[in-house]
C-alpha cells in the first residue's frame, strides 16, 4: 500500500524533530474546566503535548474526552484554566472544523480568498494564489461555485484549501470528515497526506476514529473521557497499520468501558 | 522517500480520478428548467387581476345603487378622471416625485442611523439590555403620534417630517438588523476568528454578510414604516411652505370635498409603497437567499 509507504517514509525525519527544541506546539500541564450548575466539571486535565514542526499528530478519544476543546484552546478561541499553551510560530494557527463553516455568501474561491486577504495577501496576488490552493485540492474548477453547490466531500476541500489559505504554523483538525461518506473519507485521508508530505505541514488532528488516527497519524494520542487526561501514545512507525489499529482499538475499548463500571 | 516517489504517483492518479467521479456524482443538478411565461401568467399575474377587476365591478355596482350619494361616493370612472386630470396638469409626477424624494432621503439616513445603532447595540451588551426594549417599544407606536410634538418642536418644516420618518423607520432597522446579528451561526464567528477576522473586520467580512438576511427584513419594513409615517407627516403638516407631497395632496382634496381625488391619490400612495416592495426589496431579498441556497428557485 502506497500510503504506508508514504506514511513510513516521512516519520524518521519528523519525529526527531519533535524532540528538538523546537516544536510547533507545546502544551504543559493544560488543564480546562467549566463552572456549571452542577458544580465544576473537569474537561481536560493536566494535559502535556509537543507538536513538533512537520509533525502529524492524531489524538484520538471517545465523546466527552475534550477533543475539541484542546482545539479551542490550541486555536486561541478559548483559554485554558491553568496550564500554558506555547504556538511559538508567527502565525495564527489555522482550524478546520467538522462542519466546513465556509460562508455561505462568498463563492468557494472568495472564501479562501478571504483568508488570504485577511493574512494581508496583497488584492492583486489573490485570485491567482485562491486558484493555486483550490488546484492543490483538486477544485480549480469550483472557484466561482457557491457552497451549497458543492457536495459534502468537495465542501471539506475548499475548507482545507481555505485553512491552507492562513499558511498558520500549525493546521488543526477537529474531525473534519466524520461527516463523510466511507469513500469520500477515504480519498480524502489520501489528499490530505499528500499535501502534508508537499507542504511540510504541522498538523494536529483529532478523531473519534481508531483506522482514521493510525492511517493519517504519526503519532497517536489517546484520551481518556471525563476528564480528557492523556492516557496512552503509540509512534505508527513502530508498528504496522493493521496490529496497531487493533491495538489502538482494545485500548480505546477499555477506556470507554472504564465508564460504564462506575 | 525513494519508494515513496516511485509508486505514489499511480495512487495518486487512481485517487484523483475517482475524486473526479465522486465530485461529479454529488455535485448539485442544475436547477430545474425556466418556468414558461404562459405558466406565469396563468398562475402568478391572472389572480391578482381578477381580484382587482372584482373589487372594481362591486365599487362600480355599490355607485350604481347609490349606496352612498355620488359626491361622496365616486365612480371607478370619477377617480380615473382625476388622476388623468392631475397627469395633464403635469402635477401627478411632481406630486409622487416630492414625495419619493422625501421618503428616499429618509429612509437612507434611516438606514444610517438604524444600522450604527445596530451594531452599537450588538456590540454593547448593557446598553441593549437598557435601550433595546425601548426601541422595540418604539417599533409598536404609531409614528403619526409624533407629528403633534415634531410640529411644536421643528414647525412645518421640512425638520418635522423627516424626524417623524427617522422615529418612524430607525428602531425597525435596528431591530431586524439585532435580529439578523442573533441569529449569525456561532459557528461563523469562531471560523472568523480562526481567520483573523477581528475588530471592524469581523463585522465586515462576518458578522454583517452572515446577518444579511434579518437586516433586509428590517429594511425592508424600515421601508414600509417610512413611507407610512412621510403619509402622516405630510398629512398634518401640511403648509403651502412645504412641497406638495401626496399627503398634501389628500388634505387639500379632503378640504375641496373632491373626493374623486381623495381616493386617487390614496391610490397612488398604494401603488408606490407595493411598487418599492415589489421593485427593490423582493428581488433584493430572492437574489440573497437564492445565492445561500436558502430558498427554492420559487418563492
Amino acid at each position: 500500500m502506497s500510503e504506508t509507504v508514504l506514511r513510513a517514509g516521512a516519520p524518521a525525519r519528523t519525529v526527531l524533530v519533535a524532540e528538538a527544541e523546537d516544536p510547533a506546539v507545546r502544551l504543559t500541564h493544560v488543564s480546562k474546566w467549566f463552572d456549571t450548575a452542577g458544580g465544576r466539571q473537569t474537561v481536560l486535565d493536566d494535559i502535556g503535548l509537543t507538536v513538533g514542526r512537520g509533525e502529524f499528530v492524531c489524538v484520538l478519544g471517545a465523546s466527552g474526552c475534550g477533543k475539541s476543546t484542546l482545539l479551542n484552546l490550541v486555536a486561541g478561541l478559548d483559554r485554558p484554566s491553568t496550564g500554558t499553551i506555547d504556538v511559538p510560530g508567527e502565525r495564527r494557527p489555522a482550524l478546520m472544523f467538522q462542519d466546513h463553516a465556509l460562508f455561505p455568501w462568498l463563492t468557494a474561491g472568495r472564501n479562501v480568498e478571504l483568508a488570504l486577504r485577511l493574512r494581508g495577501v496583497p488584492r492583486r496576488d489573490r485570485p491567482e494564489e485562491a486558484r493555486r490552493l483550490l488546484e492543490l485540492v483538486r477544485l480549480k474548477d469550483a472557484y466561482g461555485k457557491r457552497v451549497h453547490e458543492l457536495s459534502g466531500g468537495m465542501r471539506q476541500r475548499v475548507a482545507l484549501a481555505r485553512a491552507l489559505a492562513q499558511e498558520g504554523d500549525v493546521l488543526l483538525m477537529d474531525e473534519p470528515f466524520a461527516a463523510l461518506d466511507a469513500i469520500t473519507r477515504d480519498v480524502l485521508h489520501e489528499e490530505l497526506t499528500r499535501i502534508w508530505t508537499e507542504n511540510n505541514l504541522t498538523v494536529l488532528f483529532v478523531t473519534h476514529n481508531v483506522r482514521e488516527a493510525v492511517r493519517l497519524g504519526q503519532r497517536v494520542v489517546l484520551l481518556s473521557s471525563r476528564p480528557g487526561r492523556i492516557a496512552r501514545e503509540w509512534a505508527a512507525a513502530d508498528t504496522p497499520e493493521a496490529a496497531l489499529t487493533s491495538l489502538v482499538t482494545d485500548a480505546l475499548r477499555e477506556e470507554i468501558r472504564r465508564h460504564g463500571r462506575r | 522517500m525513494a519508494a515513496g516517489e516511485t509508486v505514489a504517483p499511480r495512487k495518486v492518479n487512481e485517487t484523483a480520478a475517482v475524486e473526479a467521479g465522486l465530485d461529479a456524482l454529488d455535485s448539485a443538478p442544475a436547477g430545474p428548467a425556466r418556468t414558461p411565461v404562459r405558466q406565469i401568467l396563468r398562475e402568478r399575474v391572472l389572480p391578482p387581476v381578477a381580484a382587482a377587476v372584482l373589487v372594481l365591478l362591486a365599487w362600480q355596482v355599490a355607485y350604481e345603487a347609490e349606496v352612498k350619494p355620488h359626491y361622496l361616493l365616486p365612480s371607478p370612472a370619477d377617480v380615473w378622471r382625476a388622476l388623468s386630470d392631475q397627469w395633464y396638469e403635469g402635477t401627478l409626477f411632481s406630486t409622487v416625485w416630492t414625495s419619493m424624494q422625501r421618503g428616499a432621503l429618509g429612509f437612507a439616513a434611516s438606514v444610517v442611523i438604524g444600522t450604527a445603532l445596530g451594531l452599537l447595540l450588538g456590540a454593547v451588551r448593557w446598553l441593549r439590555t437598557g435601550i433595546g426594549p425601548v426601541l422595540s417599544g418604539l417599533q409598536s407606536l404609531p409614528s403619526v403620534a409624533w407629528v403633534p410634538a415634531a410640529v411644536v418642536w421643528f414647525g412645518l418644516t421640512d425638520a418635522t417630517i423627516y424626524a417623524v420618518v427617522l422615529l418612524g423607520a430607525v428602531p425597525s432597522i435596528t431591530n431586524g438588523l439585532l435580529a439578523g446579528v442573533d441569529q449569525v451561526p456561532p459557528l461563523y464567528l469562531r471560523a472568523g476568528r480562526v481567520l483573523g477576522a477581528t475588530g471592524p473586520a469581523r463585522v465586515r467580512h462576518v458578522l454583517l454578510p452572515a446577518a444579511l438576511p434579518g437586516y433586509l427584513a428590517g429594511l425592508k419594513q424600515g421601508w414600509a414604516f417610512s413611507w407610512r409615517s412621510l403619509m402622516a407627516a405630510e398629512l398634518i403638516a401640511s403648509s403651502p411652505e412645504l412641497g406638495l407631497g401626496l399627503g398634501q395632496l389628500l388634505e387639500n382634496a379632503r378640504t375641496y370635498q373632491d373626493m374623486a381625488l381623495v381616493l386617487a391619490t390614496i391610490g397612488e400612495i398604494l401603488v408606490v409603497g407595493i411598487a418599492v416592495d415589489l421593485l427593490l426589496f423582493a428581488p433584493l431579498e430572492r437574489r440573497v437567499l437564492r445565492s445561500r441556497g436558502l430558498a427554492g428557485t420559487r418563492s
